[in-house]
C-alpha cells in the first residue's frame, strides 16, 4: 500500500518533469549578462584567460568572500563541537604497499593542488578545487601515518592569515583601485601568461590555502575524536 | 552521439550505486557506494564540459566525504560499544541503517 503511494508519487513527478525536459532547448546565444562578461574590451580589462575565474574572483568576488566565510564557519563549528581529546590508540600497522604509495603520492598531489590554484586564471580550476586537492593529500597523510600528531595550530594560523590577506587585498582595491576587489592594483602583465590578470592569481592562491587548511582542519578534528572499539 | 551513450551509461551506474547506498544493510558498503557515486558523477561533469565542478566533485565527493563518513561510522560504533549495547557474536559492531 505504502509502496504503491510512493510509486504513484514518483510517476507523477516524472510526468511533471517530463514537460520541462521536453520543452528544453539549449541556448543558441549568450544571455545578456554572459555577453557582458565575454565582451572583448571587458576581457582585455580583466586579462584572465579563464573567464570563469574572472567572474568568480572579480565580478562576483563578494560572493566568493561569502562562500569562504561559510566554509570558515563550518570548520569553526566542527572544531567547537569536536574538541581535541586525543586518546592513545592501538592501531593496526598499515600495509607496506600503502605506506610506500602514500610517500610517493603525497608530494605529487600537493604539487597538483598548488598548480591548480596558481593557474586558476589560465586553466580550469582555482582556489576551491586546489584547496580540496591539497586536503585530500592531507587525509592521505593522516591515514598513512596515524601515529604522528596532526598539527592543527599550523593550519589554523595559515587559514586566518590567508583569510586576512584576502580581505586586505580586496579592501586595497577599494582604496587605490576603482572598487572593492578591483584587480588592477598590481601590474596586469600579458594575457595568457602566469603573471597576468592583476590580483586574481594572488587572491586565488590565498583562497586555495584557506580552503585547503580549513578542510584539513575538519579532517584533523574528526581524526582527533576517534577512539578504539 | 558517443558522448551521449557514455553519459547515459554513467547515469545508470550512478543510479544503481545510489540505490545500493540507500538500501544496503552493511554501512561500509553503503559508504563505498556513495563514494563511487561521486567518482562517476565527476566523470559525467567532465563529459558535460564542466571541469571545474568535476575537480571539486572528485576531491570532495569521492575523497573527503567518504573518509568523513568512515570516521563518523567508527565514532558511532565505538560510542555504542562503551554502552555495551548492540554487540554481535564475533565482537564486531552490528550497525543499523
Amino acid at each position: 500500500m505504502r509502496n504503491s503511494f510512493i510509486l504513484i508519487l514518483i510517476v507523477a513527478f516524472g510526468i511533471m518533469l517530463y514537460g520541462l525536459f521536453d520543452a528544453f532547448s539549449g541556448n543558441e546565444q549568450l544571455s545578456e549578462l554572459a555577453k557582458y562578461y565575454a565582451q572583448k574590451e571587458n576581457i582585455e580589462k580583466v586579462q584572465a584567460a579563464n573567464l570563469v575565474t574572472a567572474v568568480v574572483v572579480t565580478y562576483r568576488g563578494l560572493d566568493t568572500l561569502g562562500e569562504v566565510t561559510i566554509l570558515f564557519l563550518t570548520a569553526a563549528i566542527i572544531g567547537f563541537f569536536l574538541h581535541n581529546k586525543e586518546e592513545k590508540r592501538f592501531l593496526r600497522e598499515n600495509s607496506e604497499i600503502f605506506i610506500t604509495a602514500a610517500k610517493l603520492l603525497i608530494p605529487i598531489i600537493i604539487l597538483l593542488g598548488v598548480y591548480i590554484f596558481i593557474n586558476g586564471h589560465l586553466t580550469p580550476g582555482g582556489g576551491f578545487q586546489g584547496g580540496a586537492v591539497i586536503a585530500s593529500a592531507v587525509i592521505l597523510m593522516i591515514l598513512a601515518f596515524p601515529e604522528r600528531e596532526f598539527n592543527s595550530k599550523f593550519f589554523t594560523y595559515l587559514e586566518s592569515a590567508s583569510g586576512t590577506i584576502f580581505v586586505l587585498l580586496a579592501a586595497l582595491g577599494a582604496i587605490i583601485g576603482s572598487g572593492f576587489l578591483d584587480n588592477a592594483i598590481v601590474p596586469m602583465g600579458t594575457f595568457g601568461k602566469l603573471v597576468s590578470a592583476g590580483v586574481i592569481p594572488i587572491i586565488y592562491s590565498f583562497v586555495g590555502l584557506k580552503v585547503g587548511s580549513e578542510l584539513s582542519n575538519i579532517l584533523g578534528n574528526f581524526k582527533a575524536v576517534q577512539s578504539d572499539n | 552521439m558517443n558522448y551521449l551513450i557514455i553519459s547515459i551509461l554513467l547515469g545508470i551506474i550512478i543510479l544503481i550505486m545510489a540505490g545500493i547506498a540507500i538500501y544496503h544493510k552493511e554501512s561500509l558498503v553503503a559508504i563505498i557506494a556513495t563514494g563511487v557515486v561521486g567518482l562517476f558523477a565527476s566523470v559525467l561533469y567532465l563529459l558535460l564540459a564542466a571541469p571545474d565542478v568535476a575537480m571539486t566533485e572528485a576531491a570532495i565527493g569521492s575523497g573527503l566525504s567518504t573518509i568523513i563518513f568512515f570516521y563518523v561510522l567508527n565514532k558511532i560504533r565505538s560510542d555504542k560499544t562503551k554502552d555495551g549495547s548492540l554487540k554481535t557474536k564475533d565482537g564486531r559492531q552490528k550497525t543499523e541503517v
